[in-house]
């Protein structure tokens, strides 16, 4: 099977616009080359920071219904340094997340990737469960800004903002990237959420609050993308509950140029990947699509 | 509506059998884990402390399951001092499990610590099938050894063969279970296959001893764990994940694992030699 839909985002021209988020399967080239054989279009690493972190203790995830996740991972990564080194021999369409917590860092984190055979990046400003990174980043637009600028100085690269449901607006964050030079937007983010056992009253995240996944978000991530998409020149990639092709094309319609995938992944296995590829190709063939380009923000009209 | 796997379940500890002064095995009823096949594990939550991945031990009352649980580090040592009346958290069963068919006439299980777990699960399955079942289990020293009563016990009914090997020498064979391995298939060349699970050094030595004897074998693999559906990368060994595409891993597979018995990934995922 060649999972073929073939789509151009801010300049990238990928196979499909199937996307594997960040925090799934990240970490592993070994991995990415499965994964890229399977059909994803592309893939985004876990959020890569300066140096390795080890994330939080489990659980680090736990499933609220059948069709969704709170997770709070704690950004577990290898840091840069071993990240680079660990996929410096990628041929694959991989886009490298970035997490930081001072301006500093992110200019340090791009440079290891300058040799490297990647698609671009993908910046996490909305990670809801690490103090000092992600998120509370995302919440201050001065330092938004200047993040994004010192990133496209050190890369000519594509640069994706993934915004998420902070305190502070999201087309507001996102208008912010686009201006300092931001190349697409990745809409949205995990929200922050909470599961507590009543049998012995507590919290059962170890960080107690994580990020909600998975279909429950998946009407504010159509209504971010839409929204988004009436004021943003750059591309959006959407992101947030998607389960089957029919949501592919529902947030292509709110305006999304290509999509993520998570949850999916964790209920269905990495075969649901070329499965949701093949569902959107059938549904393009049947509705005569010849470019999968018409269908994008169709529901603006 | 049949429950959902994926759904914490909140058990209460029925009973516990202390195997030796560091292992502990608990008892709760739980009917999707009474049916976990041979080699499935069940992430197991002590509240307030952590979550653990568990291979399934068997129980033999109906709609009941186990966990045999020594204790090492903190979540270990946390739910080692759970008792009788408290609750702990299950989901799972997940991973695939142990390969059996009738067919398997001749049959080596090896095994030491808790990786005796999965192999005590199977053997209950498929001791009344009419193979010939040899049992060689590793310790360090005698009083570290458990379920040696278990398989006595078994053995009564239907011949079961146990080689014990302690490196100190106090008790059976003094050394490792792999000497015993060795040993054995240099006279015995008729089995149809060895299941193991231990520490990945031993299973890596069982590997190299069925390739040399061209036998069969299937490892339960361990790796740092997290999600335990597939989705955190973190238990990654190649480009095979051991929570779903594993635990159990079979001689062709393990062929092109080269970073079994070799390296594995720390918490952060940067990959580290054994």
């Amino acid at each position: 099977m060649d999972y073929d839909i073939p789509i151009n985002i801010a300049g990238l021209d990928l196979k499909n616009p199937v996307i594997v988020a960040s925090g799934i399967l990240g970490l592993s080239q070994s991995i990415f080359d499965r994964l890229y054989k399977i059909g994803a279009g592309a893939i985004v690493s876990k959020s890569i920071s300066l140096l390795p972190r080890e994330g939080y203790r489990n659980p680090t995830i736990v499933s609220v219904d059948n069709m969704s996740y709170i997770n709070a991972v704690g950004l577990a990564n290898p840091g840069a340094e071993s990240f680079s080194t660990e996929i410096s021999k990628n041929k694959g369409p991989l886009l490298v997340s970035l997490v930081g917590s001072e301006k500093s860092e992110f200019s340090v984190i791009v440079r290891k990737f300058r040799d490297h055979k990647i698609l671009g990046f993908e910046l996490n400003l909305s990670c809801p469960h690490v103090e000092k990174m992600g998120m509370e980043i995302g919440d201050d637009l001065k330092l938004v800004y200047d993040i994004i600028q010192s990133i496209k100085k050190e890369t000519t690269k594509p640069l994706f903002v993934k915004v998420g449901l902070g305190k502070s607006d999201i087309l507001e964050v996102a208008k912010v990237a686009e201006s300092a030079g931001a190349d697409g937007i990745t809409a949205i983010n995990t929200l922050r959420a909470m599961k507590i056992d009543i049998e012995t009253q507590c919290p059962v995240l170890e960080n107690k609050i994580g990020g909600l996944s998975g279909s429950a978000i998946k009407p504010l991530g159509i209504r971010c993308v839409y929204e988004l998409s009436k004021s943003l020149k750059i591309p959006i990639i959407g992101c947030g509950g998607i389960m089957t092709y029919s949501d592919v094309v529902e947030y292509m319609m709110a305006g999304a140029s290509a999509i993520q995938i998570g949850s999916l992944i964790g209920l269905k296995g990495i075969s649901s990947i070329g499965k949701i590829v093949m569902g959107l190709r059938s549904y393009l063939e049947a509705g005569n699509i010849n470019d999968i380009k018409e269908i994008i923000g169709i529901a603006h009209r | 509506m049949p429950i959902d796997k994926n759904l914490m379940r909140l058990v209460k500890i029925e009973d516990v059998n202390i195997e030796t002064p560091t292992v502990k095995t608990i008892f709760f009823k739980d009917s999707l884990s009474s049916v976990s096949k041979p080699g499935q594990f069940l992430m197991v939550w002590i509240p307030r402390r952590e979550e653990l991945p568990l291979s399934v031990m068997i129980s033999d009352t109906k709609n009941h399951a186990a966990i045999t649980i020594r204790k090492n580090g903190y979540g270990s040592t946390s739910l080692f001092n759970k008792d009788i009346g408290d609750r702990i958290g299950i989901r799972g069963p997940f991973g695939n499990s142990f390969s059996f068919n009738k067919s398997l006439k001749n049959i080596i299980f090896l095994g030491g610590g808790t990786g005796l777990v999965p192999l005590v699960r199977l053997l209950y399955y498929i001791k009344e099938y009419d193979s010939k079942f040899t049992f060689i289990m590793g310790a360090k020293t005698k009083s570290e050894l458990f379920f040696t009563e278990l398989i006595y016990e078994w053995a009564k009914a239907k011949k079961i063969d146990l080689h014990i090997a302690t490196e100190d020498g106090s008790l059976g064979t003094k050394g490792y279970p792999t000497d015993i391995l060795r040993a054995f298939l240099s006279v015995h060349k008729d089995i149809d296959m060895i299941y193991t699970c231990g520490p990945e050094l031993m299973m890596k030595k069982v590997y190299d001893i069925a390739i040399i004897n061209s036998v069969r074998m299937e490892a339960s693999i361990e790796r740092y764990m997290k999600c335990g559906i597939g989705i955190c990368s973190s238990c990654c060994i190649n480009d095979k994940l051991v929570c779903v595409d594993g635990t159990i891993f079979n001689e062709t597979k393990i062929q092109k694992l080269t970073e079994f018995g070799v390296s594995y990934r720390n918490k952060s995922g940067i990959l580290t030699k054994f």
